[in-house]
Order: structure tokens, then sequence, then C-alpha cells
């Protein structure tokens, strides 16, 4: 597993992107944190990037990259090799370097100018839901056998989960206003990985006009201990279950 | 001359009126005893332990003094002190357990048709209501300490609690878990500085119908339903702070038909809605901040020819919310930290005028429930969509002169 | 050796492996003929577990090889067309596969040196020619001395002078008592390389038995003749559309 992980990191980092990546996110934390000196209106707005860039350049990079890796993949089959560790491998390797490349490049700055608790927690969530998309982005690639496909997948997933989950979102608010929504809103944002984050980084945030509305029931859920473990747990199986079908799709593959 | 003029005041200094001293120790063992015994013009001093002898009734000009907080005692029955009379203080007492009633407003303190009376430096604790005074004038409330720990509100009264008074004033004092903090109902002229208003069940400070009063340095925190005020005019709040109000309708600030007042640098801070306004007109808001609200201010249609001037609006949610598309108040001149415009002319405001209300800020006045998908790409796509081409927002709502930088408030 | 039972592989509704039994010896070399699209890469893959069989099993040694891959350590495999990591150079590759098939056998070096790659080590595969590629493919399937060799139109592509020393190399382990199988076009390669002949069509074994005796059924000295005459006999032509 380690030489695998060590090949497939050294094909990433040879590509440059990866670099290119850090660089890009470091840059521009960095112009955010000089052009405005008040550091939670940066976490706002390094909210943006963390809901929406972060997702779409881990899903898109990793199946691009899945594919790239075609040749390896192959060739390694014909070793004496499992495919789990091949894919499992392959998955660590990806995780990590993108994990990395954001920890590096939006977590630098933040250190430097200002570690608030709402900051700490951007950083997290942007690190779940690295992980999150790059293990629905290796499943967009088992599932199909074309790259072009593939990355049409992953797209579609990115763009379910960023925009379209959250006009369902919309438009069942807007239909059930006359009802007590608050649990069921909870249930259904922690069906969409990103809206979990999301709400997260609100209690942060906007928390007077989340008590607005729910009163204590978010705050007291999230503070509480069964929340946080909740939330956790249910980000975790929002990055193994997409995880495990693909590793289970993958080891039945014809290649 | 000296003479004389000490000759002069001397009907009104205590000090010339007898000395009495009851304590547990004897001789005199019964405060009631003692009151009963004074002349108008005594001093009553009461040394230190636990006095539960039932209701105790003040007619007369006394003033008592308690030594190391002697505790007055009702045992969850009676009320504690009444009075009826003129130039009258009390003063170090500690006032516990009074009865609890849903018929009569039971208190540490009751005052009723009384002048000139001074409550300076005692503590409430587990009292019904703690002050009740109603239709009297010219009292001074100050330094006291009110406590209770219920938290159904049917079985807690007010703090202080006035009712048909004027020329009042009340400095200084802490009001926690009662009801409503501080309940003003026809009450004018009067003055309200530094008192903590905290953690009450339902508002910290709840007016109505008590014009010309002027509120100053105080702070209203945590409490239930925040601070509301209505059917009032003459109102001067300045200085004060409103903080972490939160709740469903839970408010830093509301006001239900007022007009004709002046809310100046306050502080909102934290609360789900920092001011809430209904029907009211004629006010100016001035060098007011609102920091990390849900909603800044919620300015319903109802109002009309009210200001906003050179306030700041930073970290809230929502900075100004409407419910109507009729613009009839004065938005100049505020610090806005959502406004994205430019200051070309360097003249620290900026070139392009700024729109407060936010287009998610409309839906979620229709459907509450929808603040929950704020900051989602969706939403920042429906946002700017409304920023190019505005449908729903009132158009004509803005600020002609947004400031480029925060107003200098300390 | 290599024992297949019964293995049916399909792609939706194509069928490409259609009920397959087939028993491999170790010491024997197999040519594995049969049109385009007959299934022979298929088989391969199967063999090498790339591809899994729809129904069927395949026995390496005697053991089931689904969901092993430990038997894989015996094999060397050459692909039809080798693909490799664009951007690592040759000696990076080669390294590689020693680091991941850490056998106990000293490599053998031997193609390597023959085909003079060690000179190309830097080179990136992007850079490579098509000859070149099977030149690695091969030099890395004898690299690990493995006792089962699978060979892909080992030939196609390279240069004569290659095409000989890869021959030689094939024959030399033959003689060491390895299973061998290779398919080809070039029937006549076959002919010196192999001892025995599978033929596919249409995902079916029509024939297989040793070349001699295929020769001796046919009459045919020459393995492409004698082939050619065995088709026409069972009649495995594709119908000639008119």
């Amino acid at each position: 597993m380690r030489r695998i992980i060590q090949y497939v990191l050294y094909d990433i980092l040879r590509t440059r992107f990866m670099l290119l990546y850090t660089a890009l996110l470091f840059i521009s934390t960095l112009a955010m944190f000089q052009l405005d000196n008040d550091p939670s209106k940066v976490v706002m707005s390094l909210l943006n990037i963390v809901l929406m860039v972060i997702p779409l350049v881990g899903i898109v990079f990793t199946t691009i990259h899945f594919y790239n890796s075609y040749e390896f993949i192959e060739l390694m089959l014909a070793q004496p090799v499992d495919r789990k560790v091949i894919f499992l491998g392959e998955y660590i390797a990806v995780a990590c370097s993108l994990s990395i490349a954001f920890l590096l490049g939006c977590g630098l700055p933040i250190l430097l100018y200002g570690a608030t608790p709402a900051a700490i927690t951007l950083l997290c969530c942007g690190t779940v839901l690295t992980l999150v998309f790059v293990s629905l982005a290796f499943l967009a690639a088992v599932l199909t056998r074309d790259k072009a496909k593939a990355i049409g997948v992953a797209l579609l997933f990115w763009f379910y989960f960023s925009l379209i989950y959250d006009g369902f979102l919309l438009w069942f608010v807007y239909a059930f206003s006359d009802y007590p929504l608050e649990k069921v809103t909870l249930a259904l944002i922690a069906l969409n990985p990103v809206d979990l984050a999301r709400v997260i980084m609100l209690l942060q945030l906007d928390i007077s006009a989340l008590m607005g509305y729910t009163g204590a029931f978010y705050k007291s859920f999230f503070g509480s201990h069964t929340g946080i473990l909740l939330s956790t747990t249910l980000l975790a199986v929002w990055i193994a279950l997409p995880c495990y079908l693909s590793l289970h799709i993958f080891s039945k593959k014809d290649l | 001359m000296r003479l004389i003029l000490l000759l002069y005041l001397l009907p009104v200094l205590p000090l010339l009126g007898r000395t009495v001293t009851v304590s547990k120790t004897g001789p005199l063992t019964s405060l009631k005893q003692a009151v009963a015994q004074a002349q108008p013009g005594d001093t009553i001093r009461v040394q230190a332990g636990t006095y539960a002898e039932g209701n105790i009734v003040i007619e007369k000009s006394l003033v008592l003094l308690g030594e190391h907080y002697p505790v007055l005692d009702g045992r969850h029955k009676d009320e504690l002190l009444t009075v009826h009379a003129r130039n009258v203080i009390i003063q170090g007492f500690r006032f516990v357990h009074t009865g609890i009633s849903s018929i009569h407003d039971l208190a540490g303190v009751r005052i009723l048709d009384s002048e000139a009376v001074r409550i300076r430096g005692n503590q409430f604790d587990d009292t019904f209501f703690g002050i009740h005074i109603s239709n009297s004038s010219h009292c001074r409330i100050e330094d006291n300490t009110l406590h209770a720990q219920v938290r159904v509100e049917h079985q807690v009264g007010n703090g202080i609690h006035l009712w048909k008074c004027q020329h009042m004033t009340l400095h200084n004092n802490r009001v926690h878990g009662h009801r409503d903090g501080i309940y003003f109902e026809f009450v004018t002229n009067s003055l309200i500085t530094e008192n903590y208003s905290e953690g009450n069940l339902r508002y910290g400070l709840h007016f109505m119908f008590s014009h010309n009063n002027e509120y100053r340095r105080n702070t209203f925190e945590n409490n239930g339903a925040g601070v509301a005020v209505m059917y009032t005019y003459g109102v001067k709040m300045l200085d004060n702070t409103f903080a972490h109000n939160w709740g469903s309708s839970a408010y830093g600030l509301l006001l239900k038909d007022i007009r004709d007042s002046e809310v100046h640098h306050n502080r909102f801070i934290q609360n789900s809605v920092g001011i809430f306004m209904e029907g009211s007109s004629r006010i100016r808001f001035t060098q007011n901040e609102f920091d990390g609200n849900g909603y800044a201010v919620r300015l319903q249609a109802s109002c009309d020819d009210n200001t906003f001037q050179q306030n700041n609006f930073q970290a809230n949610t929502f900075d100004l919310a409407t419910n109507g598309t009729l613009v009839l108040n004065h938005v100049d001149g505020n610090y806005w930290d959502k406004y994205q415009g430019y200051d070309l002319d360097k003249d620290h405001i900026g070139d392009v005028p700024f729109h407060p209300v936010s287009m998610y800020s409309m839906v979620v006045e229709q459907m509450p429930a929808a603040v929950l998908l704020w900051r989602s790409f969706l939403v920042l796509l429906m946002d700017n969509a409304e920023k190019a081409i505005p449908a729903i927002t009132p158009e004509n709502l803005k600020d002609n002169s947004p400031a480029m930088t925060p107003h200098d408030l300390h | 050796m290599i024992s297949i039972k019964n293995v049916r592989k399909t792609f939706g509704k194509l069928t490409v492996l259609d009920g397959i039994d087939l028993t491999l010896t170790a010491g024997r070399s197999y040519a594995l003929v049969g049109p385009n699209g007959s299934g022979k890469t298929t088989l391969i893959k199967s063999i090498l577990g790339m591809v899994l069989p729809s129904a069927g099993d395949i026995y390496f040694d005697g053991t089931s090889i689904a969901r092993h891959w430990q038997y894989r350590e015996k094999i060397g495999y050459m692909p039809q067309i080798g693909r490799y990591p664009e951007n690592m150079t040759i000696g990076q590759i080669v390294d590689m596969m020693k680091n991941i098939r850490t056998g106990a056998h000293t490599p053998d070096e031997e193609l390597i040196e023959k085909f003079k790659l060690a000179g190309m080590y830097s080179k990136r595969m992007h850079t490579l020619s098509g000859g070149t590629r099977q030149k690695v493919s091969a030099a890395l399937a004898f690299l690990f001395r493995p006792p089962v060799l699978i060979l892909d139109e080992p030939t196609a592509g390279l240069d004569p002078v290659s095409v000989e020393v890869l021959k030689e190399k094939i024959l030399a382990e033959k003689e060491n008592g390895k299973l061998v199988i290779v398919t080809s076009h070039i029937l006549s390669d076959l002919d010196e390389l192999t001892t025995d002949l599978v033929y596919l069509f249409e995902g079916r074994i029509h024939f297989n038995d040793t070349i001699a005796a295929l020769k001796a059924d046919t009459q045919e000295p020459r393995l492409g003749r004698a082939v050619a005459t065995m088709i026409r006999q069972k009649q495995l032509q594709e119908p000639v559309q008119h």
C-alpha cells in the first residue's frame, strides 16, 4: 500500500496542478486578509470558496486523475497486488494531497492573521468537504467507462449538492411554510454534506438569525454532544459511503 | 446667619428625629412594633437577623436603615413593606420569600399614593414583585439588586413595577429572573439610568403609555423577548446596550406605535432582531451600532417618516428588512459593511447608493425557515440576480451617501 | 497448472466467452488463436483477474483465483498494447515494478540488455515508439522469472532483430519448463514457439490439441495452412455477406 501511495503521490506532484492550486488558495486568502481587516468578514468570503470551489476542484481533479492513472492501474492489476490496495492507495494519495493543498493554502494565512473559532471550523469543514467530494469523484469514475462521461457525472454531483438540492429545499420550505419545519429541515440538511457544512458555519457566523428562526433548537442540537457526534458521523458517512461503494464496484469492475 | 440657615433646614433632617434600634437581642426585637411606636421623622436602625413579622405598613415619614442586611422574610405568604407616606427612606435590607398570588401583586416593597420615597441599596431575593409602585411621584429607586429563580412566567411578577407615576428616577438597579425586569405603565417624565436588566423571562424593559421618559446607559441583555415599548411618544433612548436577545419573537428593541422619539448612540449586539418597528413614526435613529444581529432593523410598512443616520451596520445577517415596497423612511449616511461601492472622489462617502434590503431577506420575511439556506450558492445567485435586475426589493429604499469607513462612536 | 472451468463472460448483451473449458499444463506452450473479437484477450484478462467471469471458475495451481491476487506473483504478462504512466521514465517503471514485486528471485535482465533498454532509462514513456514500448512490456514480463508467461501479440510492432531476440527468449523459457501462452496473428511465429493450439471462435473453443496432431489431421506441414484447413473443415468462417 505504501508503495502505491508513494507512486500516486509522485504522479500527482509531477503535474504541478497541486502546487498551482495551493498557491492560488494561498494568494487569494492572503489577499482577502489584506483587503479586509476584519477576520470574520474574511471567513464569510472564504466560506464561498469552501462551499463551491473546494468541492468543484476536488471532484473534477479526482475524476480526471483517476482516468489519467488508468494505465498505472492496469499495470498494477497484472501484478500481484490486491485490487483494494490499488484503489485505497489511489484514494488516500488523492485525498491527502487535496486536503493538504487546502489546509496549506487557506490555513497558513488564517494562522497568520486570525485563527478565530469560526476560521478553524471553516478549515475543518473545507477538509471534510474535500474528502466527501473525492469519494464522490471516485464513485463517478468507477460508475462510468469513459473519461468525458465520468467528468459529466462528477459535475452533476457537484451541481446537485451545491445548487439543485438547495433549490428543492427552498421549494420544500415554501410549500410547507405553515408547518413547524425545524426537525424536518434538519434531517433534509443532513442529507447534503454541503448544506451540513454550511449550517455548521451558520452557527458560527449567523447565530442571531438562526436563533430567530429555530429558537435554541439548532444551537442546542449542534452544541450538544449528540449533535456534534451526529453531524460528525453524518459527514463521516458522506466520506465513507461513496468510497466504500466505489471500492466495491472497482473490485468487481472489468478493466 | 449660619444658624438661621441651619434652623431653616432642621425640619427636613431626619437626624433631628429620634433614633431607635431594633435587634434580635433586644430590648426592641420587633420592627413592626418599632414602626408603630415611631414618630414621623424618626430613624429606625435594624441590626442583622431575620424578621418574619408579616406585612408591615409605613404611613409616616420614617427612615429605615438596615445594618449588615437584616432579612425580612415573608415565609412565602406575605407582602413585606407597604409604604403609604411622604419622605420615606428604606435602605440596606434584604427582602426574601414573599407570597405568590395571582390576584394580589404581593411585593417586597409596595409604594402607593406616596411621594419622595427612596429605596436604596436593598436586596430582593425570591420576591413575587420586587418593588411595586403605583400612583406616586418623585421617588428614587437606586442601587438595588433583584433576583428571582422561577422558570415559569406566571409564578413571578415584575422586578420594578411602576404604574401611574411621575418624576421617578431609577438608577443602577440590577434585575434578574423576573417576568419583566422593569415595567412602566402610565409613567411620565422619568429618568432611567445605568440599570442592568438581564435574564428576565419576558422583557428586560417593558413600557406602555409612558411619555417623555429618558433611558440612558442601561443594559438589557439575554432577556426572553428583549425590550418592548409601546403606545408612547417623546421617548429618549441614549447610550443603552441591547444584547443577546435570541429567539423567534425576541427583539433587542420592539417599537410599537412610538412617535416623536430619539434613539441615539445605543449598541445592538447579537440580537435575533436588533430593532423591530411597527406603526411608528418620526423617530430619529442616530449613531447606533448594530453588530452581529440576525436582522439589524426590521421596518414594517406601517412605519413612516423615521430617519436612520450615521449608524454602523456590521456583521449582521440582514441589515434592513421590510415587508412592503412603499418607502416612507429616510436612510442616509450610515456605514454598511456589505457596501461594495467605491469612493473615487475620496470624500469618504460611497459614490453609488447602497440598497440595504437584500432580496433574500424579503424571502425570509415570507418564510422564516428559508434562513437555513443563507450563504448557499443558490441564495448568492438569487441575491446577485436581484442586484442586477431589482424585482422585489424596494428600489427607492437606499442610502445615497453610505460611509466608506465605520463612524467612530466611542 | 491453470484450469478454466465453464467460464462465461458477457458484456451487456454481448457474449464474449461462452463456456470455456481449458486446462493448461506446465512445460507446454499454447498458441491462442482466433479471429478478431473471438475472446482471446478477454480470456487472458480473465486469467489475470482483470476481467471477472460472469460464470464459471478459473483455478491456478488448484485454487480458485476469485478474490485472490497472490497467484499473479507467478505470472509474467505482456499486454497487446502496453499502457504505462506517461510521465514516468523507463527506468522509473522498471524500478517501480521491482519495488512492487519483491520476489526472492534476482531479476532476469537479459531482455533489458539485449533490447538495449538501459541506455534509454531516462526516456519518458510518452516519447517512446510503439516498438520500444513492446520491448519494455516484454522485458517486464520476463523480469521476475515467472513460471507462467502470458504474451498477447508479443511480436507485433517489433523490428525483425528484436523479434528474433524475443522468440529465442520465449523458446529458452519454454525449455525451462514454463507454461507459455501466446496469442499472435503471425502463425509462422507460433509454429516455432508453441506445442499446442487452442482455437477460439465466437467465445467457444473449437480446437484444443497439439500442433503435431493438427498437422497430422490436416496433412499440412505448416501451421498456417493447417489452421486454414481446419477452419474450412469446421466451417468456422464468418458468413460472407453478399
